[in-house]
């Protein structure tokens, strides 16, 4: 199946109530596999005018307790971040997925990273975060979606699938009926569902004018965010004991990374891989797992270098770190990775 | 003894923050007037907008959400498709709904949005204090237009109305204007008949209320309501735009 319509199917299989989109390359396969089969198991999709008219649906769906999802690619989330900031201010329960092409401007449809800062930082305003998830796999997208909407009722804070076109557009064998783990959600006693349906008036909203209650309300949502670093912070490990080197690497370029440790393994160099599954929040412990055998740490991304940064604040001084990256749209081969491990040195970031 | 008038039960306790002369109070009572009247206070969803009627949150007693600037009519989509049973209304000036938030509400009433717009056109942004609104009459002075609108630098002020009413989605739409009681009723009867309209799921409603901002167009409040009759009547004819339970339609 291809990535698209499994993550479509996945997110149908997390209980989607609800989607809203605009069409985009490279992610139409989502609305277009969505458009069918929700509507015919008497769900809701619409086709909005605009990613800004999309995430502000999104945001009048959630505000009633539905699960609901959007998709898009790089300048339509753009276009989202207001909606996102708004979300998240609210506290609104939804699931997003972005599938990265490249960038900056309109740039092309080819599988890209460029869009970290914009999943981890976010364009819209205010202190708020997003619980991202990069997959590198569709298994593992599919795994990842159909709890999402646990994750994101468990916070009442939307979620991001952040692929790329190349997990998007690619087919792999994949198995929907992997268990999810239970979690104990709460009641969604704070939704506008009409008065005769809770007690009291429920209004959903995101504006605080009193500075002394916007501080309090941002102070919750960062207590919530401290257990979200503690409870969804997810990486993987790959052969990182003995490792020489460390490559750190999410998504479509953490499979290239496990091509190239092969071929640098056969030429007598042992490297491992530190994986992140969130970028946010960071697996910033995995990095205090790095061996003693390890001369360095080299950042790759099909991007100029956006998660270097967090490479960096993980790594915290302790070994040197180089970067390794592709943009544009170029997907690099394992054989360019053995060379950037191979000429670490040059690499180096001051 | 017997209760001639009383507070609607569609409004909440919480004190007005709107200036003396301005009409949203009037229409905020004819809103709330027709929920209670409906018996729908309880399973009704408004959606707050940007501008003064940011608060309206506060004060109609339903549930409400609060919406970015323009976006109401996305949001009140959102609520209404997966909640058709409620009645959705949105509450939106014309800053949000004719310049930034047209392409939201154009597209809301093509889909035929089975929901309610409560349109507040004042001709001028009361919030940021008084610049001008794509409503703005020509010649009328404000923060950014100072000398008085010029059509060939600024537009023509923009009829909602005028343009919403051959939008086949578009099941009932009236202009009505606050600022005598002889149309404050005319008014009531408007958007009394856009959420019935509403509740027989005929599509999408809006009523066009024709506003003052007393403070923002340097007016008393009285002068403010005889330029709504004399000049804004004028550029915004009152009627019935469309009426898709009318048979003549």
């Amino acid at each position: 199946m291809k990535g698209n319509e499994a993550m479509a199917l996945a997110a149908i299989k997390g209980g989607a109530e609800a989607f809203f989109g605009y069409p985009i390359t490279p992610q139409n396969e989502i609305p277009e596999y969505l458009s069918k089969h929700l509507l015919e198991n008497g769900k809701v999709f619409v086709q909005a005018e605009s990613e800004v008219s999309a995430i502000n649906m999104v945001y009048g769906a959630a505000s009633t307790g539905a699960r609901v999802i959007t998709s898009s690619s790089s300048p339509g989330i753009a276009l989202k971040q207001e909606g996102i900031s708004y979300l998240c201010g609210a506290e609104l329960p939804a699931v997003i997925v972005s599938v990265m092409r490249g960038g900056p401007g309109l740039g092309g449809i080819q599988p890209a990273q460029a869009d970290y800062y914009q999943a981890t930082r976010g364009g819209g305003n205010g202190d708020y975060h997003l619980i991202v998830f990069a997959p590198e796999r569709i298994q593992e997208a599919i795994d990842i979606l159909k709890q999402a909407f646990d994750i994101a009722d468990c916070y009442r804070n939307p979620v991001m699938i952040l692929a790329d076109g190349l997990i998007g557009q690619m087919m792999e064998s994949v198995d929907f009926d992997r268990p999810v783990p239970h979690r104990d959600l709460p009641k969604k006693d704070w939704v506008a569902s009409g008065m005769k349906n809770h007690k009291g008036r429920n209004f959903v909203s995101s504006i605080h004018l009193d500075p002394k209650q916007l501080e309090q309300h941002v102070f919750k949502l960062f207590e919530k965010y401290d257990l979200v670093k503690k409870n969804e912070t997810r990486y993987e490990m790959i052969n990182i004991e003995n490792a020489e080197y460390v490559i750190v690497a999410y998504g479509t370029m953490s499979r290239i990374c496990r091509s190239a440790i092969e071929i640098l393994a056969k030429k007598g160099i042992n490297v491992g891989i530190i994986r992140p599954i969130t970028i946010w929040p960071y697996p910033t412990e995995a990095f205090d797992k790095i061996p003693k055998t390890a001369k360095g740490i080299l950042c790759a991304e099909m991007s100029m270098g956006q998660m270097l940064d967090d490479v960096r604040i993980a790594n915290n001084g302790r070994l040197p770190v180089a970067f390794f990256g592709r943009t544009g749209g170029m997907v690099p081969e394992p054989e360019e990775l053995v060379d950037a491990i191979l000429h670490f040195n040059e690499r180096v970031v001051k | 003894m017997r209760v001639k008038y009383q507070k609607s039960a569609g409004l909440t306790d919480a004190p007005l923050t709107y200036c003396p002369g301005c009409t949203h109070g009037i229409i905020h009572k004819l809103v709330a007037e027709t929920m209670e009247e409906l018996g729908i206070i309880d399973r009704t969803i408004g959606i707050a907008s940007v501008g003064c009627s940011v608060f309206s949150y506060e004060f109609f007693n339903c549930d409400m959400l609060q919406a970015p600037h323009g976006r109401a009519c996305a949001q009140a989509t959102g609520v209404k498709r997966v909640r058709p049973e409620n009645i959705v209304f949105t509450y939106q000036g014309d800053g949000d709904l004719a310049s930034i938030g047209i392409a939201e509400t154009i597209h809301a009433a093509n889909r035929g949005e089975n929901i309610t717009v409560i349109f507040i056109n004042n001709a001028i942004y009361g919030m940021t204090g008084g610049q001008m609104a794509p409503t703005t009459l020509i010649g009328q002075k404000t923060t950014t237009s100072q000398d008085g609108r010029v059509a060939a630098i600024h537009g023509n002020p923009i009829k909602i109305s005028e343009i919403f009413a051959p939008i086949e989605g578009v099941a009932y739409l009236e202009r009505v204007a606050a600022f005598d009681p002889k149309h404050v009723i005319k008014a009531k009867a408007a958007i009394k008949k856009a959420f019935q309209y509403q509740m027989e799921n005929r599509g999408f409603t809006m009523i066009e209320v024709l506003a003052t901002c007393p403070v923002n167009w340097g007016k008393t409040p009285i002068d403010a309501m005889n330029w709504v009759k004399t000049e804004m009547t004028k550029v915004y004819p009152l009627g019935v735009f469309k009426d898709k339970g009318d048979n003549n339609e």
